[in-house]
């Protein structure tokens, strides 16, 4: 495929990351903070991202699956989960904290035990997502081209 | 005292000074990694110089040890291991430094707590980098206040303090003539450095003699530590020409210091501090009064006191942590009333131990004579306050200086044999706070920078226990430990054993320097240096208001591995507790630029602070040997290159007062 049509699928499919919010502003931020000195720092970033995730989520559903439920435990974990995903700008998992939370003020743990089970779809589709992108970017590079900036797309 | 050893793990002058804020050194501390990962890269890219950090106790273990090292915090407030909100109290009250604090929670009950504890700003997450790009305002901000703060006391202070010392009653007049003799002296060997500090200064401090401190306590007391408020404070104690502003910083500076011995107690651990109380006799009256605020304020561990009350008998306390004398939880009273307390009646002649009797637990320190010869040989040498540093090894209370800070200065430990412990010509000189920290507790360790006049905490008098760090030993040649001091000095010390912290320990002051480090600090000598240099605390004589009986102003100093500054709680005759907290660095020589003085009630004994300007230099402390060898500054040399610029918290006393 040659360059300029990769650069032009990636250009749309970032802008329906966008709009579908599943990406914010924040990740434009990232972005910046790339550069040639360091230039995997996105993928680095969105890595650690995933890793802490998979973590917190299992320590959800393991505290969900106690007798009693410590919601103060768990509204710490939400809480951390919200903290990292609104760094990289996953919208959407951090909207789902954000109504897990609530839930978690109340007790309820249904209400808790929804939020958890779309919280990992939520996370595995942006992961699934961010993976594409940065795929599309490895290809464009490798055939020498170069990725345009987010920010000009909007 | 020379700020310059800027040996601090992260020199400011590695970055170039005129290209601030660039190279501001920041400690980010978040238990997410994700966010910890993007915090450094942005504040990277603002050319600051960033470390991290998941956990709040790496952080402030990180930050006690590199004392000086780091420009300004920034940190989570959701952390597993401790909240956000408690580091940012602890950071404020021992290191002083701004404190940024962060959240995704941006509800305004969170951001007021923020507020309500101090955070110099509260940032919400996700948080973008052109937030971070101004964040050096508040360091500088910081500073600036400081200074004005303390230029302020000056102002103020000067003419009352003229008044307080024309009035001032010392019990000895002989001692009080001697103390000014020595004080010229003093004077006249003061470290060029703080020469300059004060004549940068130029504006006389409020000098808080031990009297007048004594009156304050007494008005703290009879308050409340809870209720006391300036005006109350200055209206009980009825000095003419004390203003409220003097009082309200005085009080917050003694806070700082009740709460950061109760905050070092608990955190520290390690360190086996020796104690420094300058046990003198100052006269039981401060010491009780001081033991009972200090107490009061809750700030010994219990098991603190106790451990050095059995240190102090000779008995050897289990917990080898570092007594921490000077002050007992709030709830425990030291029995101050009893000198025994740690450093028996007069000698403790069952110090002795097998151990060398470090009055500290735990402290196997041994002043070695030459050690003591060598704070002799300090004193002499700086002609500064001689402090007596009673410790005593083995024998008799010792107190142990501790200074693993090389900057110590030499401790000065009276001991009081009698009421009148006129043993010290040393004058002390209080050195005005220069910090205009709040509290007078600064016991801050700066590393490689000077110490900032950090909070001492006064120390009664009575009991100074030195701690010695660990190698040394609180052997007083020939002198009876001063701790044993006059029956009427309360020891404050052995009350409480330092939870196994270095806290405890007295940082034996190093001499008691005249100048303020402080000031020098807070002038941005090193254009580089951004954080505020410690100031040394220099005690500037009074006008002869001080006698300062041998207070022990050891500091910091734990030579062994604890890096902390410890704080040292020296008892200054009776008076006040000084804890002196030398950071303990690695290397970081830092002069000590406070100095403690004890204040010593009734003058008979005077110690003379030194500025301990190098680690390696330190030590010389003591103009005239008393015969009480300056276990201090043995001690302070001991610790040579490890202590940072310790701050004696004794100093915070002094620094107070106004050399005029």
């Amino acid at each position: 495929m040659e360059v300029g049509l990769m650069q032009r699928q990636w250009v749309d499919y970032t802008k329906s990351l966008f709009l579908e919010d599943f990406l914010d502003s924040q990740f434009i931020e990232l972005q910046k903070l790339q550069d040639e000195g360091n230039p995997d720092f996105i993928v680095e970033v969105v890595s650690l991202f995933f890793e802490d995730s998979e973590r917190l989520l299992n320590d959800l559903t393991a505290a969900f699956d106690q007798p009693d439920v410590d919601f103060q435990k768990v509204d710490g974990h939400v809480h951390q989960l919200k903290g990292s995903s609104s760094s990289i700008g996953a919208q959407r998992v951090k909207n789902v904290c954000i109504a897990m939370r609530s839930f978690c003020e109340e007790q309820n743990i249904d209400g808790c035990l929804r939020c958890l089970q779309q919280l990992k779809q939520e996370t595995c589709l942006v992961k699934n997502k961010l993976e594409n992108l940065f795929r599309m970017e490895q290809q464009i590079m490798a055939a020498g081209g170069s990725i345009p900036s987010t920010e000009l797309i909007f | 005292m020379s700020t310059a050893s800027s040996s601090s793990v992260r020199k400011a002058s590695e970055a170039v000074p005129d290209q601030f804020p660039a190279g501001l050194r920041v400690l980010v501390v978040d238990d997410d990694p994700t966010c910890l990962m993007i915090l450094e890269k942005m504040l990277r890219i603002c050319r600051y110089e960033v470390t991290n950090c998941n956990r709040a106790e790496d952080a402030l273990s990180l930050l006690r040890q590199y004392k000086n090292g780091f420009d300004i915090v920034l940190s989570d407030v959701h952390m597993p291991d401790m909240d956000g909100f408690k580091l940012l109290e602890y950071i404020g009250l021992e290191m002083d430094l701004p404190v940024i604090m962060m959240s995704v929670d941006d509800g305004k009950n969170v951001v007021m707590k923020g507020v309500t504890h101090g955070a110099c700003d509260y940032l919400i997450k996700p948080v973008r980098i052109e937030a971070l790009k101004n964040i050096w305002q508040h360091v500088v901000r910081k500073r600036k206040n400081e200074w004005k703060d303390l230029e302020q006391t000056c102002v103020d202070d000067v003419d009352r303090q003229q008044k307080t010392n024309e009035d001032a009653d010392y019990s000895s007049s002989a001692n009080e003539g001697s103390w000014r003799n020595s004080k010229r002296r003093k004077d006249d060997v003061e470290d060029p450095e703080e020469r300059d500090d004060s004549s940068t200064l130029k504006k006389p401090r409020v000098v808080w003699s031990v009297e007048l401190h004594q009156q304050f306590v007494a008005a703290v007391n009879q308050l409340g530590i809870d209720k006391a408020v300036p005006k109350k404070i200055l209206e009980l104690m009825n000095v003419p020409g004390l203003t409220r502003e003097n009082v309200a910083s005085h009080l917050q500076k003694y806070r700082l210091y009740l709460r950061r011995l109760s905050g070092i107690a608990q955190h520290q651990s390690n360190l086996n501090n020796t104690f420094m109380s300058a046990q003198d006799a100052f006269g039981p009256p401060l010491n009780g009064l001081d033991l009972q605020t200090l107490a009061a304020a809750g700030q010994l561990q219990p098991q603190s006191l106790a451990t050095l009350q059995a240190a102090g008998f000779g008995r050897s306390t289990a917990k080898s942590g570092m007594p921490m004398p000077l002050v007992d939880q709030r709830n425990h009273i030291f029995s101050f009333e009893n000198p025994k307390l740690r450093f028996g009646d007069g000698q403790q002649p069952h110090l002795n131990g097998s151990k060398p009797m470090n009055l500290l637990h735990g402290i196997p320190t041994t002043m070695e004579p030459k050690q003591l010869a060598n704070l002799q040989h300090s004193a002499q040498s700086h002609g500064n306050m001689t402090m007596q540093v009673s410790a005593q090894g083995g024998q008799s209370s010792s107190q142990l200086m501790q200074t693993p800070q090389p900057q110590a200065r030499a401790q000065i430990l009276n001991e009081s044999t009698s009421t009148s412990v006129t043993r010290l010509p040393q004058t002390m000189q209080p050195s005005i706070l220069p910090n205009g920290t709040t509290s007078a507790v600064l016991a801050r360790n700066e590393f490689g920078n000077n110490n900032r006049g950090g909070g001492y905490n006064l120390v009664s008098p009575a009991s100074t226990m030195l701690n010695f760090p660990l190698n040394q030993t609180a052997e007083l040649p020939g002198n009876s430990f001063p701790l044993q001091s006059t029956p009427g000095m309360s020891s404050i010390v052995p009350k409480g054993r330092f939870p196994d912290e270095v806290n405890s320990d007295i940082k034996g002051s190093e001499g008691f320097v005249p100048s303020y480090d402080m000031f020098r600090d807070l002038h941005p000598q090193k254009p580089h240096d951004w954080d505020l240099q410690h100031v040394g605390v220099t005690f500037e004589t009074s006008q002869g208001s001080l006698d300062i009986p041998p207070s022990a102003f050891s500091h910091q100093g734990y030579a062994s591995s604890q890096q902390n500054g410890q704080n040292r709680n020296t008892s200054t005759a009776g008076k006040a507790m000084f804890l002196l907290e030398g950071g303990s660095d690695n290397g970081n020589a830092q002069s000590m630029g406070q100095q403690l003085n004890p204040i010593f009630v009734d003058g008979s004994v005077r110690v003379k602070s030194e500025r301990a300007s190098d680690i390696s230099s330190q030590t010389d402390l003591f103009s005239e040997p008393f015969g009480q060898e300056d276990l201090m500054s043995s001690l302070f040399k001991q610790q040579q290159g490890s202590i940072a610029t310790a701050e004696s918290e004794l100093e915070w006393l002094f620094h107070h007062n106004t050399p005029v």
